[in-house]
């Protein structure tokens, strides 16, 4: 650990991060976590529901608060910087697609908010399905995929706008363990094609294993 | 989780349109009435001769009579409502057949009827010259308590009927193994299991005929007199806004006194589940049960609403459409100062305005209401405020307060006050129907958004905006039917010279002649036809939602 800090400011780097949420009492859900990933690394928190994991990420990512501590990307501090200025991007539990877009409008999502051209849009719309295997579903509704299929489209929505960071929360829980297993080689295999820096949340060790390089355990808001 | 300061300080910037509106519309206006109610306007006279002055005024037999008319108008109204109600709520929930969605569409309709429509219907109804006017019921309190139930019927059928489809078929089943008849297998299991759906709609039933003005207004003549009616009087024909004051004031308080009954009746209501059981079709003498259960309900709701069109065209020596045409041309004594198509346009006009400020207000309202906090519950149970004070309320308030310059506005007679209104009346309405689908949208799609590097402004118009498009649209027809057949509050701030439809169909309905009537019932027709046409629209993009969420 001390070896990485000093080479510190490639990648991500954690420094004493604390998420409270508030209540009577505050709930404490990460207690001054750091950690650092090199760029290209994946990995992986593992640990019981409700031990902070999903906070932590959240935080990373933007979409919670932290109450103390720092996210810095590259030497640059990010701590205070909204969510759609991070280029982080977020593979969630059960997918979170769009329902009033088609497949190809989901994965095209984050291309739009980029402002890219439409012919590179579509491009980049037609080689990522092809990469999450799903070719020729674009103009599927997404209330017309199954469970497995979802997540594929989670997955390349996130990976459309090229994140410097994809973050993956429990991206497999929701789906049979048979899918669980090949999906987990997937997404890996897609993670190392796109060289995308991965920080994977999941309670699951062998899906810890299967995808990540690099597996940290936490526990009631700690690294352990 | 933590909204980030910015948004909180957004949060509170946004509330400013619905505090600033309900403020300056509703709080001000109402605060002032009650104020006068307790304490007086005169400012010579101490606060203790303004209580005492109050006090004559609801200690009179007048008042007292009046506080006892509402009270027991509404329990015969919620009486009857529960009894027609609970054997139509039975045989809709339990059975399905060939007509049954037909029968049970119609069974909601008269909800979505204007007040003023409905009392057009019973006066032709029972009128001398009315289908059932032979049995002298015109301006009594049987008639009125009859258009109550008509009213309400379809709140028991729906609260009650869909509690009954929620509950699962396997307890009444059980009792039945253990050994018991179907009767007590129903009153130890399926009963117990429904009291909070039945003290809750009774609750709402009777919330609703305490604030049945129009009702009462048209069908109880010079005869029966409720608080609400008594204020109408004393502001126009006695022309003591004091005594009204008070009157608003005591209505306030039963209305009160109601509401806290149904919330605490609600609040066991939220145990309700999704339908399990499937309706079947009826066999052997159950036929004849579901017969006799709809048969009655089927029968009070046809026939006023078969009055009414009959009567509006029936003319000297036959039928025609003389007093369709009769909209179309002044009105040839001092019924009306303007022809009633004028009124209709009055009425469009204002409901539009009407439906655009509630419309921003209403869509503002629901957005700041989508995620729940603290401070959303204070801000929704504020929007919600006039729907639990009665319309009458409401106009009498803005009748007080803004009939004068405001803020350099002069706002005196002026025919703004009558979108405005009913734009207050429609408002909690419309929040209503809007907040559950701002809150069906998960949070975490608006992160998914913003992952992708969507702007907070981005994220709201490519998923909030999206995502309650139809919803949104539902519920501003569902605002423009509601202020075109808002009758309560317009009527004291419309201007003679300037009626609206529902206040031209009363005006005509007060006049006696023939023709005068005929023009009332045809009018009638009409709103009913543009309201029920509204509805429809509003109906269809709700379902259209579903789908998609």
């Amino acid at each position: 650990m001390s070896a990485a800090a000093t080479r510190a400011s490639s990648g991500l780097q954690v420094r004493d991060l604390t998420v409270t949420y508030p209540g009577r009492p505050p709930v404490e859900a990460v207690r001054g976590v750091s950690l650092e990933i090199a760029r290209g690394e994946i990995v992986a928190l593992l640990g019981p529901s409700g031990c902070g994991k999903s906070s932590l990420l959240s935080a990373v990512v933007g979409v919670v608060p932290p109450s103390a501590g720092e996210i810095w990307w590259d030497g640059e501090d990010l701590t205070r910087v909204p969510v759609h200025r991070r280029s982080f991007g977020m593979v969630f539990q059960d997918g979170q697609l769009f329902p009033h877009r088609t497949v190809a409008g989901n994965i095209a999502f984050g291309l739009e908010m980029a402002r890219a051209p439409r012919a590179a849009r579509e491009a980049r719309v037609a080689a990522l399905l092809e990469t999450v295997g799903l070719a020729g579903l674009g103009e599927r509704a997404v209330s017309e995929l199954s469970g497995g299929q979802r997540q594929r489209v989670a997955l390349a929505r996130s990976l459309a706008p090229s994140p410097r960071l994809l973050a993956l929360d429990e991206p497999l829980s929701s789906l049979d363990a048979d899918l669980r297993a090949r999906l987990g080689e997937e997404v890996r295999q897609i993670l190392r094609a796109t060289g995308t820096t991965g920080l994977l949340v999941t309670h699951d060790a062998e899906e810890a294993a299967a995808i990540a390089d690099r597996v940290l355990r936490m526990a009631d808001g700690r690294l352990v | 989780m933590t909204p980030a300061p910015a948004s909180a300080r957004l949060w509170w910037a946004l509330a400013g349109v619905p505090l600033l509106f309900l403020g300056t519309f509703f709080l001000w206006p109402a605060a002032t009435v009650l104020w006068r109610g307790l304490v007086g306007d005169d400012a010579g006279v101490g606060p203790g001769a303004g209580l005492a002055e109050a006090w004559a005024v609801l200690a009179s037999s007048r008042t007292l009579r009046a506080i006892a008319t509402t009270a027991w108008l509404a329990l015969a109204g919620t009486a009857g409502s529960l009894v027609l109600g609970l054997p139509a709520a039975w045989a809709l929930s339990r059975f399905s057949w060939r007509g049954s969605r037909t029968v049970r569409a119609l069974v909601t309709v008269p909800f979505v009827l204007p007040t003023i429509v409905v009392a057009a219907a019973f006066s032709a109804l029972f009128a001398a010259s009315g289908i059932l006017g032979g049995l002298g019921l015109d301006q009594s309190p049987v008639a009125i308590v009859l258009a109550l139930v008509f009213f309400n019927v379809s709140v028991v059928v729906r609260i009650v009927g869909g509690a009954w489809e929620a509950l699962p078929p396997g307890r009444s089943l059980a009792a039945r193994t253990l050994g018991a008849s179907r009767w007590r297998a129903f009153v130890h299991t399926t009963l117990p299991a429904l009291r909070p759906a039945i003290a809750s709609s009774a609750a709402v039933v009777f919330l609703f005929c305490s604030t049945s003005f129009a009702l009462v207004l048209t069908l109880g003549g010079t005869r029966v007199r409720t608080i609400e009616t008594e204020i109408w009087i004393q502001v126009n024909q006695f022309l003591d806004l004091r005594a009204a004051a008070v009157l608003a004031l005591v209505q306030v308080a039963f209305v009160g006194l109601a509401l806290w009954v149904s919330s605490r009746a609600s609040h066991a209501r939220a145990a309700a589940g999704v339908a399990t059981a499937r309706r079947r079709g009826p066999r052997g003498r159950e036929r004849w049960a579901v017969a006799a259960a709809l048969l009655p309900t089927l029968a009070l709701l046809a026939l006023p609403i078969a009055a009414l069109v009959e009567r509006s065209l029936r003319v000297v020596g036959g039928y025609g459409l003389d007093h369709y045409r009769a909209l179309l041309v002044p009105p040839a004594r001092t019924a009306l100062p303007v022809p009633v198509w004028e009124a209709a346009v009055n009425s469009l006009v204002t409901a539009l305005i009407a439906t655009a400020m509630a419309t921003v207000v209403g869509l503002v309202t629901a957005q700041l209401l989508a995620a729940r906090s603290r401070r959303a519950g204070v801000l929704e149970s504020l929007v919600m405020l006039p729907l639990g004070v009665s319309a009458v309320v409401v106009g009498l308030g803005l009748l007080l307060t803004l009939n004068r310059a405001v803020l350099g506005v002069d706002l005196r007679g002026s025919w703004w006050l009558v979108p405005i209104a009913q734009a207050v009346v429609a408002l909690p309405l419309m929040v209503r129907a809007l907040v559950p689908a701002a809150r069906a949208i998960d949070p975490r799609l608006r992160a998914a958004a913003a992952t992708l590097g969507a702007s907070p402004w981005r994220t709201w118009w490519q998923v909030d905006a999206r995502l309650l498009r139809a919803p949104a649209g539902a519920s501003i027809a569902f605002a423009f039917a509601i202020s075109m057949g808002e009758f309560g509050a317009t009527v004291f701030v419309a201007r003679p010279d300037r009626p609206t439809l529902t206040t031209a169909i009363s005006r005509l309905l007060s006049r006696p002649g023939l023709d005068n009537a005929g023009m009332a019932f045809a009018a009638a027709v009409l709103l009913a036809a543009l309201t029920a046409a509204v509805m429809l629209l509003s109906e269809r993009l709700r379902t259209t939602v579903g789908a998609e969420l």
